[in-house]
């Protein structure tokens, strides 16, 4: 079975008038897939993304993640499957801003009961792995944009997830920053790991291997990408 | 747990306004429950003392005026009380008073010893006198039963008058004193509590009504009774009373203002009562006093958490499971009450001494008699923890409504609330 596989999946939210935002997604990612899934504002790219991540829920349809159906989980196994089997990363960072950076990329050990020094230790490889060593001990806002999105990849990484799920990675960054930032993805997913990205940009899209369209709640094309330095909006070429 | 506490005051820093007034609040609540109920124990410790003048089991009389014509005596004649009442109270109402004793009073009366004087009331009395409106007799004895019978010229003085009339207390026992033209022995020497004005000197009940010439008048009966220290025995036994002497005067059985009838253990109820009324109150108070700081604190709890609803949506999507988040918003406040509910407590003790110092030894004089109107007004340290506990069972309730509302937000709401 597949890493993660979607079957008719549905929701509807109802804030005032109903509003269907997916209307049957069947999908599947396999192992070591590194996907974008692309579509306009509304057209439910990133409640797709929030039921993958857990961070939301589906009303009907089945969402199956390594085996398991996720489905009325209990708060504390989603939390421990959010902590354990997935790694987020968000277009406005979501740092925790009265924690300085090493505070932050350790915080998920901390939700995993791992002593202080353990996790201080291994939150300051991560970042050291990321150049961002000097900044270990600064504020969120004390960090560019770049700076805090390598935070938060670290953050995302630090458990060693088997997905990452990436919503508008680049959204807040200019395009250099984008262009390092979808290589550091890149990398995470050379190294074995699923990466998910959810984008409007076409740029950041044809830098993964496999481009989910989606539009209106439905999926429509499929485009695997396998060489995307050959593409005008691949690596080395055009980001925004 | 050492991470979660550092996590919690980090978080109590960053808001050091917010954590600082909503602390007042609850010392505020706190200080004002144990000041309050200090100053009541003040009153109330101050009114024990005062009412404990006389035995439980004392019943007394005094003769009053008819109130209604009655058996050829006319509306407003004054009844008097004599022998005949002792003799009546004594044998009339057996196994239910066990001694009737009378009191008679000669006042303006200059008691002299040398060139020193003192004037004031020679008080006749009987020998259980002392006992029934405890009268502590500190140096020699007060008046017997022998100095009764044989109406010997001896007298009981307070500290004072003795001090006054010998210079020390202790040097007035056997001494002679005029009183009036008669010679008396000083037998005795009673704790005055610090009595002002007049003196009152105890001589045998028999000795005053011979040398005043009071014949067989009687002042005032005090009784030892048993037997009727409830309502409804009191009830019984004051109608009897009425009847028996209604009988020997020729009042009316239902006549109310012919004698006046004081009852010790009834009179205790009623002030007991009115006792246990103000300790309600002061509770009430207090206990209104601490919950407005307790809404001050689910308030700022609620507010804390609206607040933090970003941060705990992060928290969620690492992997925070509910309980962490609950128990930080319910540790947080908990400390918060503990911590400013120890502060307030420490201050209201403080308080409550200080009063008990400044105030503690008031007192007012009521004729001769000085009493106070305050008195050891402190609060009991377990009733002080027993305060500080409701508080931070408080706290916990206080936080625990706005923290299962931060764990119920799905984590992509709270994450999306800014």
């Amino acid at each position: 079975m597949s890493l993660i596989h979607l079957e008719n999946i549905e929701k509807t939210y109802h804030a005032g008038a109903p509003l269907h935002v997916l209307k049957g997604i069947s999908l599947d990612i396999e192992r070591g897939e590194f996907v974008a899934i692309m579509g306009a504002s509304g057209s439910g790219k990133s409640t797709l993304l929030n039921i993958l991540g857990i961070l939301d829920t589906y009303d009907s349809g089945e969402y199956w993640l390594n085996g398991t159906l996720i489905k009325h989980l209990s708060e504390n196994r989603a939390a421990d499957y959010r902590n354990r089997m997935i790694g987020f990363i968000f277009q406005s960072f979501n740092l925790i801003p009265f924690k300085n950076a090493l505070e932050n990329v350790a915080l998920p050990l901390f939700y995993q009961g791992v002593g202080r020094r353990r996790r201080n230790a291994l939150a300051m490889e991560y970042l050291e792995r990321l150049g961002l060593k000097e900044w270990a001990h600064h504020l969120p806002s004390e960090l560019s944009g770049g700076q805090k999105q390598r935070v938060a990849i670290a953050r995302a990484i630090i458990t060693q997830p088997q997905i990452i799920l990436a919503d508008e990675p680049t959204g807040a960054l200019d395009s250099q920053t984008s262009a390092e930032v979808m290589d550091l993805l890149r990398q995470l997913n050379d190294a074995g790991m699923t990466v998910v990205v959810v984008t409007h940009e076409s740029g950041v899209a044809y830098r993964t291997h496999k481009i989910v369209h989606i539009s209106d709640g439905v999926i429509g094309r499929i485009e695997t990408n396998l060489d995307p330095a050959a593409t005008p909006f691949g690596e080395g070429g055009l980001m925004k | 747990m050492w991470d979660s506490m550092q996590e919690i005051f980090a978080n109590l820093r960053r808001n050091k306004l917010r954590t600082a007034l909503t602390g007042l609040s609850v010392s505020v609540g706190i200080f004002l429950l144990i000041v309050l109920l200090g100053a009541g124990n003040g009153l109330i410790h101050a009114f024990e003392h005062n009412a404990g003048n006389m035995a439980l089991d004392v019943v007394r009389l005094w003769p009053g005026f008819m109130s209604k014509p009655y058996d050829g005596l006319g509306q407003g004649h004054t009844v008097r009380f004599d022998n005949r009442d002792l003799r009546l109270t004594s044998a009339g109402f057996p196994g239910r008073v066990l001694r009737s004793t009378g009191e008679l009073s000669q006042s303006s009366v200059r008691v002299t010893a040398g060139s020193e004087n003192a004037t004031g009331e020679l008080r006749g009395v009987f020998a259980d006198y002392a006992d029934m409106n405890k009268v502590v007799v500190t140096d020699g004895r007060f008046v017997s039963p022998l100095d009764l019978s044989e109406r010997r010229k001896v007298m009981v003085v307070g500290r004072k008058t003795a001090a006054d009339l010998f210079g020390d207390a202790r040097r007035a026992v056997g001494r002679l004193v005029v009183a009036d033209s008669t010679v008396f022995r000083i037998v005795g020497v009673y704790a005055d509590r610090g009595q002002m004005g007049s003196m009152t000197a105890y001589v045998p009940f028999t000795t005053l009504q011979l040398i005043y010439n009071k014949g067989v008048n009687v002042e005032s009966i005090l009784m030892r009774t048993r037997g009727v220290d409830t309502e409804e025995a009191d009830e019984t036994f004051r109608a009897d009373l009425r009847r028996s002497m209604g009988a020997l005067h020729r009042f009316a059985p239902d006549d109310e203002s012919a004698i006046w009838i004081y009852n010790s253990t009834t009179g205790a109820k009623e002030s007991a009562k009115a006792m246990g009324v103000l300790r309600t109150a002061l509770w009430l108070v207090g206990l209104l006093t601490l919950l407005s700081g307790v809404v001050g604190i689910s308030n700022i709890m609620l507010i804390t958490v609206k607040e933090r609803t970003h941060e705990f949506g992060i928290r969620k999507a690492l992997g925070a499971r509910p309980w962490s988040i609950l128990r930080s918003v319910l540790l947080e406040s908990v400390i918060i009450t503990a911590l400013f509910g120890y502060v307030g407590l420490v201050l209201g003790v403080v308080a409550t001494e200080y009063m008990n110092v400044v105030a503690g030894q008031q007192t007012v004089t009521v004729a001769d008699l000085e009493m106070p109107v305050f008195l050891d007004p402190t609060v009991d340290l377990g009733v002080a923890l027993r305060a500080l506990a409701v508080l931070i069972v408080a706290g916990l309730l206080a936080g625990f409504v706005p923290a299962r509302k931060a764990v119920r937000v799905k984590p992509i709401e709270a994450l999306r609330a800014s």
